[in-house]
């Protein structure tokens, strides 16, 4: 075994290998933003029982949550066509990374809802709170509080998952790389290098989520 | 051509590829298992050097997109004169996935018994490996198992990303026949139901167990 590592071939590539970056982590942003709102109104829904909704989220959910990323991404690319709604690489990448994350945040985000105490909202109730101030300030806020680092690890796991939405095409990380090991034939050279910048884009976003998040977003936990 | 595929052709061979899925995911998980049970007595060992080489293990594993893992191992070591066929980079792949997260949810379980056991066990003698012959894992063991169960979801999952090297397991065989037949949006669909027949359960049963082990635990 006497190969020679060159990871110089890699560096004519750096402008490619940026905007995959750039391309990853707007995908990862929009989805959790997105996700986030939909896991909100999911989890409110499901843990009130809101009628019809909560059967929808319920069923939203099991079927996000025990199909494959790729199999939803690929339904929404290739299949979705045949209902006549045809969607770009990338709308059918940030699509899914929507929805896919939605389904993980509804569940949860459900499980803080549902653990706020019945006297908090009783004792929010005798200070004659509003509907919305009690939701806000007493069920939402604790709620995200309790389960941010749940969501921040979720926010990871779909960041590394999009990987795959290079197979439809959508230029991001996954897809500069593969490109480059096709011009410069170093594919081990090349893979190493971005399975690396992915470790590093998950410490950073794992840091920057559960310091910053837990700061400006949420709010610490009292 | 596309019209001598009728639906019950296109379930009947998803169904056989199903079985790949299957044995993938199983053989990904006992393997996983074995593994990561390694890993995880390296990162609680009280030997620096191999705790901090399965933390390693585990950040890198659980760091990168499985994705690259398959690459480096399917396109990248060929390059070193190691030729590696699809099937053994998927179970390859796998299982060093699946080890470095069961590593860390089984040292989750390991870590929650409560210091008391450790030096009540201290006390009466026993040595590490008694204390955790007999006092440790038995009390992890339980419950480890729902979590476990749980992660075995994300195992059948992580078999469709295997498709992507080409080992023709479920996603696979799906794509090609939605070349085959231009039915994308059923193909799709029956391919995402298999996914669900096999995940549904595991999911059903590890939330079965997370509810019986919470009420056991709060006498």
């Amino acid at each position: 075994m006497n190969y020679q590592f060159d990871f110089a071939a890699i560096l004519d590539y750096l402008p490619l290998l940026g905007r995959g970056i750039v391309f990853t982590l707007a995908l990862t942003a929009f989805g959790a933003v997105l996700g986030i709102a939909i896991g909100i109104v999911g989890s409110v829904c499901r843990a009130w029982k809101l009628k019809p909704f909560n059967y929808v989220f319920a069923v939203y959910v099991e079927a996000i949550r025990n199909t494959p990323f790729l199999v939803q991404l690929f339904f929404i690319f290739f299949g979705l066509p045949g209902l006549g709604i045809k969607l770009e690489d990338w709308q059918a990448a940030s699509l899914t990374m929507v929805i896919n994350l939605g389904a993980y945040c509804t569940e949860i985000i459900r499980s803080g809802v549902q653990a706020t105490p019945r006297g908090q909202i009783e004792a929010a109730q005798a200070l004659a709170m509003t509907r919305s101030q009690i939701f806000r300030k007493v069920v939402l806020r604790p709620a995200l509080q309790k389960v941010w680092p749940a969501i921040a690890s979720q926010v990871v796991i779909v960041m590394l998952g999009s990987s795959v939405c290079s197979q439809i095409g959508a230029e991001e990380l996954t897809f500069a790389a593969g490109f480059i090991s096709s011009r410069n034939f170093r594919s081990l050279e090349t893979y190493f290098t971005v399975a690396a910048l992915y470790l590093l884009l998950a410490i950073v976003l794992r840091h920057l989520l559960t310091l910053y998040g837990q700061r400006f977003i949420v709010g610490r936990p009292r | 051509m596309a019209d001598e595929f009728s639906l019950w052709d296109i379930a009947r061979n998803l169904g056989f590829a199903l079985q790949w899925t299957v044995i993938l995911a199983i053989v990904a998980f006992v393997l996983g298992g074995i593994t990561g049970l390694i890993v995880l007595f390296a990162r609680i060992s009280s030997n620096r050097l191999l705790r901090n080489l399965a933390k390693a293990w585990i950040s890198v594993f659980q760091g990168t997109p499985l994705l690259m893992q398959l690459f480096i191992i399917f396109f990248g070591f060929p390059n070193l004169g190691i030729e590696v066929p699809a099937w053994l980079a998927a179970a390859v792949g796998l299982t060093c996935f699946t080890s470095a997260f069961l590593a860390e949810i089984w040292r989750g379980c390991v870590e929650s018994i409560p210091k008391g056991q450790w030096e009540a066990s201290a006390s009466l003698a026993m040595t590490w490996f008694e204390q955790m012959r007999h006092v440790v894992l038995p009390q992890a063991f339980r419950i480890s198992i729902p979590p476990t169960v749980g992660f075995a979801v994300q195992v059948v999952k992580a078999t469709s990303v295997t498709s992507i090297i080409g080992f023709t397991e479920l996603t696979k065989t799906g794509v090609v026949l939605a070349n085959a037949t231009f039915l994308p949006f059923q193909v799709f669909a029956f391919v995402a139901a298999g996914y669900f027949l096999l995940c549904y359960p595991l999911s059903a049963y590890a939330r079965m167990l997370e509810r019986k082990f919470n009420v056991a635990g709060t006498h």
